[in-house]
């Protein structure tokens, strides 16, 4: 943050209506005073060795009058620049808590054990990728060094072995054949609950009770149907099931939400059963049904990192969980950010599919 | 027309049409000994107050609703597999998700007509009302009025043995309105199919119908029966013309006391 300046006092009395694509100087003098202001105010809290004691009645205040500040600037911005500004805006300020995260860690008034700066879980991040692990016995990404040589020995499979060894891979194989799993039978339920009066009075109360439950409490029901409790299918079943659930109940009330106009439209111009469901029943419930896999795939990265945690030698779960045994936070928050990584990955993911899916959505 | 068939024979004939709805508090009875004959190649117009049944009876004709007492019958044409019916919604009920083309095409696609010939037919309609460039728009892309222009042919492509329109136009502006009625009058006096249309303008009704059906507050029944007999052609011209004026108002004379009727009857 920058010294305090010293500003001349506002004009009184010389407020203009906020224009849009007008430079005003009122807006741009505000902005900067609002800025001034709070760096003044964290400068005489630090002068007068009070900001630990006050550090949060501080930080909020600090954001306020930022909020304040960039609502200021914002208004000269011309609408030529706007979409610049927004992405701007967007990105600059988790951006400055990670500047900010950086030099409270190094300055220690954060405890960079607990809290190691983002440069060092950044370095940990590298590390995980590049470094194998002879404790753990796996990598994140499956020694991408090793794989020209293994490419030029064994071809493809020898990539393919180096993969299938990583953590990354373990977890998203988890989770993707666990939700499409669960996402397929899901929605036809949905379909048939949504359609029939009958099945669902008879399910839809079960079904809600089984959503509630945390699916990580079906797991050990789960590792007991199968003859191999520590392998991949008990792991892959209780993703399925969880996406499953949710699946079904929201299907089931996207049917339900369709317009009765376009159900008697689709009748009457001679659509039955599965050209029913093919032009008038699915394409009208899919924009609800996409929502609810969003949830479901939120659901399904939960669900697979505590089944991790709990019950496996592979995966970004058991990874994450490891390195809190061994005690090694960079390391812990580096297995976070892959997380939050293939989370936003698979999202876009989703939104791809989406677009190609629902190509009549704006 | 076959010439075995009379040529008396009515394309519609609903006979003593009854529709009951069970509620908490007993049952409701929307319409009563309903009777009706529409001839091939009619266009009747139905107006009565709101919640008289008009569009009760209409979906009973389509096979969209039950019917508690009573018969209607659509009497099937000598082309086989032609639908009987084709319904033009007044929430213009055409899928969001599929482009203008494929709406018009839809009807024939369901009865399993191969995808250039449907394509063509739908092409053609769209030509026809001045959509043609809009093809492959979706219809979150174009406006109201468009929206029901491709509604109307919809059923047109279907080429039903009668067409059924409930309140088509209730939903658009004023202008927008005139534009259409005077493009369905057009698209009616070159291919004169059997017309059922439901109305709450009797401004409409008078300029499109043939005959003009009045229906009772609920229960509705049918209380009157007005022959137009202007000339065809019509044109939205007329609706300036004493004749034009003579049968609203007549029509009007006999709507209004129902309208008031049905106000109070229901607080």
């Amino acid at each position: 943050m920058t010294s305090a300046t010293t500003d001349g006092p506002a004009p009184a009395g010389h407020r203009e209506a906020p224009r849009r694509g007008r430079a005003s100087g009122g807006d741009l003098r505000a902005g900067l005073l609002f800025l001034a202001a709070g760096a003044a105010l964290n400068a005489a809290l630090a002068a007068a060795g009070l900001w630990s004691d006050f550090a949060w009645p501080a930080i909020g205040a600090s954001f306020v009058l930022l909020v304040l500040a960039c609502e200021r600037i914002g208004r000269l911005v011309p609408v030529k620049g706007r979409a610049a500004y927004e992405r701007t805006l967007a990105l600059g300020f988790p951006l400055l808590v990670l500047v900010l995260w950086e030099l409270a860690a190094d300055s220690g008034f954060i405890n960079p054990t607990w809290f190691p700066p983002p440069s060092r879980i950044g370095a940990a991040l590298w590390d995980l990728s590049t470094r194998y692990d002879r404790f753990s016995g796996t990598t994140l990404l499956g020694r991408p060094w090793l794989m020209p040589e293994a490419f030029s020995k064994e071809g493809w499979a020898g990539i393919w072995a180096l993969v299938a060894e990583s953590h990354v891979f373990a977890t998203v194989a988890r989770v993707l054949v666990g939700f499409v799993l669960g996402a397929i039978p899901g929605v036809l339920l949905g379909v048939v609950m949504g359609l029939n009066q009958t099945v669902r009075l008879m399910l839809d109360t079960t079904l809600s009770a089984i959503y509630v439950l945390p699916k990580i409490a079906i797991f050990p029901i789960v590792m007991l149907m199968f003859a191999d409790p520590f392998g991949e299918a008990p792991k892959i079943l209780v993703v399925g099931l969880s996406v499953f659930i949710l699946m079904a109940i929201n299907t089931m009330a996207a049917v339900r939400g369709i317009d009765r106009v376009y159900l008697m439209a689709g009748r009457n111009y001679g659509a039955r059963g599965w050209s029913m469901l093919r032009h008038v029943i699915l394409p009208g419930a899919l924009p609800v049904i996409f929502s609810g896999l969003r949830m479901a795939l939120g659901t399904a990265m939960i669900v697979i990192i505590s089944v991790e945690f709990v019950r496996a030698k592979q995966g970004v779960g058991y990874m994450t969980f490891y390195y809190w045994e061994v005690l090694n936070p960079e390391k812990m928050y580096a297995g976070l950010v892959v997380v939050m990584i293939l989370g936003v990955l698979l999202t876009y993911a989703l939104q791809w599919l989406q677009r190609r899916l629902m190509p009549w959505q704006k | 027309m076959t010439a075995s068939l009379p040529a008396a024979a009515p394309k519609i004939a609903a006979r003593s049409v009854s529709k009951h709805y069970p509620t908490a508090d007993g049952t409701m009875v929307a319409l009563e000994d309903f009777s009706l004959d529409v001839a091939d190649g009619e266009f009747v117009c139905i107006v009565g107050p709101s919640g008289c049944g008009k569009s009760t009876f209409l979906r009973m004709v389509a096979g969209l609703e039950s019917i508690s007492l009573g018969s209607i019958d659509i009497r099937p044409g000598s082309e086989r597999g032609k639908p009987l019916n084709s319904v033009v919604f007044q929430e213009y009920a055409i899928f969001p998700w599929k482009t203008l083309i494929e709406n018009v095409a839809f009807g024939p696609q369901m009865r399993g007509v191969g995808r250039a010939e449907r394509l063509d037919t739908a092409r053609y309609w769209l030509d026809r009302v001045g959509l043609g460039k809009f093809a492959d728009y979706y219809p979150h892309q174009i406006s109201g009025g468009m929206k029901q222009r491709v509604s109307i042919i919809r059923a047109l492509a279907n080429d039903p043995e009668v067409l059924l329109m409930d309140e088509p136009l209730g939903a658009l502006d004023a202008q927008t309105r005139v534009v259409i009625q005077e493009e369905l009058l057009r698209i009616w006096e070159e291919t004169r199919k059997t017309v059922l249309y439901i109305t709450h303008s009797l401004d409409e009704a008078v300029l499109l119908g043939d005959r003009v059906i009045l229906m009772s507050a609920q229960p509705g029944r049918r209380l009157a029966t007005f022959r137009i007999e202007l000339p065809r052609p019509r044109s939205i011209a007329m609706t300036n013309s004493p004749r034009f004026a003579e049968y609203r108002a007549q029509i009007w004379e006999q709507l209004s006391a129902e309208v008031t009727r049905a106000m109070e009857a229901r607080p």
